[in-house]
């Protein structure tokens, strides 16, 4: 969906927050149905059916799909200066209240809840600058049952590709029906630890029909689609051969000791948006590459 | 399909068998990590707690509340939410409160199976996420306690129509769904 509309950065960011959190990304709605029809369990097959009636009505009545909407982490590409964080900020505010969100954000110790999906380190926005003429504003809504299950691995690097392999499914797998499968599940491998668990998450954004440009990720890619579909875990874990809707893998290098892996789980609501600020307009979309 | 209504006798609860898909009728209430913390904290001190927590149906849900002009509150999305968070906290709330089903997510630990089977409790799982269409089924919101706890963790009281699908996940006889499934992984 490509819309033109030249608006202020606030306006954008707010819709944005709507846009994610009210429509599920058309692949992992396509997927999602392809899978049904393939389903041989029936309580799976209730399962999806109860998901896809959930997400049509959802984007009919223009309300949140799920009610933890999560935290939203920003993306912000091209080109900016730090006025943007204000415009961020007013509009996480103003989204919480008006469409509305369910204000998720507390003092880890005292667990006060400031109403506003805000509070010390919020909103959380990765900054990524280029020589774009555009500026590019993603938001990935994180719900807790799924980034609740985060994991990081510093592997030894005589591990290996097996090791990789084991560690990712066993961290699906372990997590059973908590993160909501269906999932979408994002893997970094390679970095500091910090910049694996980063870019777990940052592959959760890319569309899952969108094919990985390294050959040898998208087969790792496959093959661990195919093994965490075949293990039986199923939709919300109560069994059945539609465990995950997608993997992404990213890597990037790291140190010569090192083999960090890191999992980073997507609910089957791996809720996505991105805008594109042009001199002339913006275009909204719900997928990116970071 | 099964249609129950709430609330529930230790014989209906007894009945249901693993796999069965069930729809609600009548009052459930929400809780969640805060609202189990603050109840067992009420019993201990010997003050006063909500009446309708003894032999209820709980939701594990921290609801999107709207609070409308005339101050009454009306449900926009209402899912599960992930039930092991409560595993610590749900066997001394089952023993204490005689809780008769627990409406959640991803199921729970053995200790809390335990606690099911001697009291009389099964474990609904709803489907994750499926907020809009769940909340259609909690027709009328009819109260609330402890809102200082914020709104997702706050007691929320509904009564719900229709309410479902929910899949005995755990029976009350110590049988789980997600003990069976997770035995018989393929893990390669």
């Amino acid at each position: 969906m490509m819309i033109k509309l030249p608006e202020p950065v606030e306006d954008v960011v707010y819709n944005l927050l709507r846009l994610a959190n009210t429509k599920l990304p058309e692949d992992l709605g396509w997927a999602m149905e392809a899978a049904s029809g393939w389903e041989q369990n029936e309580i799976a097959y209730t399962q999806l059916g109860a998901i896809m009636d959930n997400v049509k009505k959802a984007e009919h009545l223009g309300v949140p799909m799920c009610q933890d909407t999560g935290i939203p982490v920003f993306y912000v590409k091209g080109r900016f200066d730090s006025s943007i964080v204000g415009a961020i900020t007013k509009a996480v505010e103003r989204a919480t209240k008006d469409i509305p969100l369910r204000p998720n954000t507390v003092d880890p110790i005292t667990r006060e809840n400031c109403g506003s999906n805000l509070g010390p380190g919020m909103p959380i926005i990765h900054f990524i600058p280029t020589d774009d003429d555009f500026t590019e504003i993603t938001v990935l809504p994180k719900g807790a049952g799924s980034e609740n299950m985060t994991r990081l691995a510093m592997l030894n690097p005589a591990d290996g590709i097996e090791g990789i392999k084991k560690f990712v499914i066993d961290s699906v797998l372990d997590a059973g029906g908590r993160p909501c499968p269906p999932t979408v599940v994002g893997v970094g491998i390679g970095g500091t630890s910090d910049v694996c668990v980063a870019m777990a998450k940052e592959a959760l954004l890319i569309p899952i029909d969108e094919e990985n440009p390294d050959p040898f990720l998208r087969q790792l890619e496959e093959d661990l689609f195919v093994a965490l579909n075949g293990s039986g875990l199923g939709p919300m874990g109560l069994g059945g051969s539609t465990t995950s809707l997608g993997v992404r893998v990213k890597k990037c290098a790291c140190h010569t000791a090192s083999l960090p892996v890191a999992v980073n789980i997507g609910c089957w609501a791996t809720r996505r948006a991105s805008a594109r600020i042009k001199d002339d307009g913006v275009e909204y979309s719900q997928g990116a590459r970071i | 399909m099964i249609g129950l209504t709430t609330p529930l006798s230790e014989e209906t609860v007894r009945s249901l068998k693993l796999g069965d898909t069930v729809y609600l009728n009548g009052p459930v209430i929400t809780g969640r990590d805060e609202m189990h913390i603050r109840a067992m904290e009420y019993v201990r001190e010997g003050k006063e707690v909500p009446k309708d927590i003894e032999g209820s149906v709980l939701f594990h849900c921290g609801p999107i509340m709207l609070q409308r002009d005339d101050g009454r509150w009306s449900v926009i999305a209402a899912g599960p939410t992930t039930s092991a968070r409560m595993n610590k906290l749900e066997p001394d709330f089952i023993r204490t409160f005689h809780i008769r089903a627990i409406i959640g997510k991803g199921g729970m630990s053995k200790e809390t199976i335990q606690a099911m089977k001697e009291c009389g409790c099964v474990y609904l799982a709803a489907t994750g996420g499926a907020a809009v269409s769940l909340a259609e089924g909690l027709s009328r919101c009819t109260g609330s306690d402890w809102l200082d706890l914020g709104m997702a963790e706050a007691l929320w009281r509904f009564d719900t129509e229709k309410f479902g699908p929910l899949v005995v996940a755990i029976d009350a006889n110590g049988n789980s769904l997600y003990e069976k499934v997770n035995s018989e992984l393929v893990r390669p």
